[in-house]
């Protein structure tokens, strides 16, 4: 074959209900969820995993939830074995703190850097790499070190996840994805690392809607697709006191 | 008693030192021409509001955003533009944006110039402690270890001693490590001070304090070479 077949088309993404596109998530996954303070929180999907009932997740993500909403409710209602993140502490993580000090909930805190990386190799098939970060710091205890032109480095592994959820503000029916500013952080990169990246967009157009030089995530990362127009920010959310269920 | 000996004996003893602001304003002098620069959450946020005019410098945020300004006002803000405190920020000509693993290989890739941040806690080695005081309480450490270790210089912006009066400039840190042999200057609200070779070098006081008061309230020796500059804020 010298140029693609004109009679094959682009493969596309099932556009799904929430219900749907999350129905298979079994307990005990790991879900890394994007989202970064009260930014890019894919609200409307960790509702359904909320309705959805898996439990014993673990997931990975850079805080542990705001308020009463989101990754916080899902902590609140106990489906949380453990969770990897970089900074678990806020004023409104009162539901993470509260499941953390009776022992509930396991933490494994990561230099926010090194859970970035580790993401990215999962995503990219690197099982391991060294790092500068946390040498020297009680995060590198228990791990290997190993020196490179006289310098230390501290050796992590990579994650990966079974499912990821996130929000980006435009998705093609290819899967390809552009975000809203700094909305993007983790998103591309935990499409990268999990089996099935299922994304919930604000608007769903046609293949070739979206400018090939613009795409941030190629299709070839998303798994499913969850068309939620009236999306709402976790931070509006959470200004207004808002609880779920 | 003279009127002018009762006005002193009745106002206030004038406190001695910076304030946070003119200790961000300080910094702020010393950020070069042409950097990149990452700023902590707190006082080393501030230094950007003191930078010398016609000066170039980018300011870079973890969450992924080069070239960031201040925010909108309240009520108008954007949530999907934040900073990595979290607040609302705004983008300057000339921003971009991008993921996580690229912002931080920015930073562990040594391609931002300066990094500003808080301390706890810090040695002539230049060892960091400001990510945890102690045991208790949840452990977050953020992007403080990332930063630390990858910025091409690392300063921090601090009060000299603890509210209780602890030396923070020490021989050796107690609490955790956040970096080890990172720091390379130092900015209280009493003394500039450069880390060079493993010695605290003194470069500048403030006004009021003599260095041999200063080193009263620095629990590792400090050296005190050439010409040492009395800090000059203005009113902040």
């Amino acid at each position: 074959m010298t140029t693609p077949s004109a009679k094959a088309t682009g493969v596309l993404k099932p556009v799904l209900s929430a219900q749907d596109a999350l129905a298979d998530i079994p307990d005990g996954a790991t879900v890394l969820i994007g989202g970064f303070g009260g930014a890019g929180n894919p609200v409307e999907l960790i509702h359904a995993l909320i309705d959805q009932g898996a439990r014993d997740l673990t997931i990975v993500n850079n805080n542990a939830g705001n308020g009463d909403v989101g990754l916080a409710a899902l902590i609140r209602e106990r489906r949380v074995a453990k969770i990897i993140c970089s900074f678990p502490r806020a004023a409104s993580a009162h539901a993470f703190t509260e499941e953390y000090q009776a022992g509930r909930i396991e933490l494994e805190t990561v230099p926010q850097g090194t859970l970035a990386e580790r993401i990215r190799a999962g995503g990219a098939g690197v099982p391991a790499f060294y790092t500068r970060t946390s040498v020297g710091t009680p995060l590198a205890e228990g791990k290997e070190i190993r020196a490179f032109d006289g310098r230390d480095y501290v050796m992590e592994h990579a994650i990966t996840g079974d499912y990821a959820l996130v929000k980006c503000l435009r998705a093609d029916r290819m899967g390809n994805l552009t975000y809203s500013k700094s909305a993007r952080n983790f998103a591309p990169i935990m499409c990268m690392a999990a089996k099935c990246a299922v994304v919930q967009t604000v608007e769903l157009v046609e293949p070739g809607a979206i400018d090939p030089e613009t795409v941030v995530t190629p299709g070839i990362f998303t798994g499913r697709i969850v068309h939620t127009p009236d999306a709402v920010q976790e931070q509006v959310l959470f200004e207004q006191g808002a609880r779920y269920p | 008693m003279t009127p002018a000996a009762d006005a002193a004996a009745t106002a206030k003893p004038k406190k001695i030192g910076l304030t946070r602001a003119q200790m961000a304003w300080r910094a702020a002098q010393d950020i070069p021409d042409g950097s990149y620069v990452n700023l902590g959450i707190g006082m080393p946020e501030l230094a950007a509001l003191y930078v010398p005019d016609g000066r170039q410098v980018t300011y870079h945020t973890e969450n992924g955003v080069l070239g960031f300004g201040e925010g909108p006002p309240k009520g108008e803000e954007d949530w999907d533009l934040v900073n990595a405190g979290k607040k609302a920020i705004g983008l300057l000509p000339g921003a971009s944006i991008f993921h996580h693993a690229d912002s931080f290989a920015m930073i562990r890739g040594g391609h931002i110039d300066l990094a500003i941040l808080g301390a706890f806690q810090i040695a002539p080695n230049g060892d960091l402690a400001n990510w945890r005081a102690g045991n208790e309480g949840i452990p977050a450490v953020g992007g403080a270890m990332d930063l630390v270790s990858g910025a091409r210089q690392v300063w921090c912006i601090t009060d000299h001693t603890t509210r209780a009066g602890e030396a923070k400039l020490m021989d050796a840190c107690t609490y955790p490590l956040t970096g080890i042999g990172c720091v390379t200057r130092v900015y209280t609200d009493l003394a500039v001070i450069h880390v060079v070779e493993g010695r605290f070098h003194l470069k500048a006081i403030a006004e009021g304090i003599t260095v041999e008061e200063l080193q009263a309230k620095t629990a590792s020796p400090l050296v005190v070479e050439g010409e040492i500059e009395v800090m000059a804020p203005p009113a902040l």
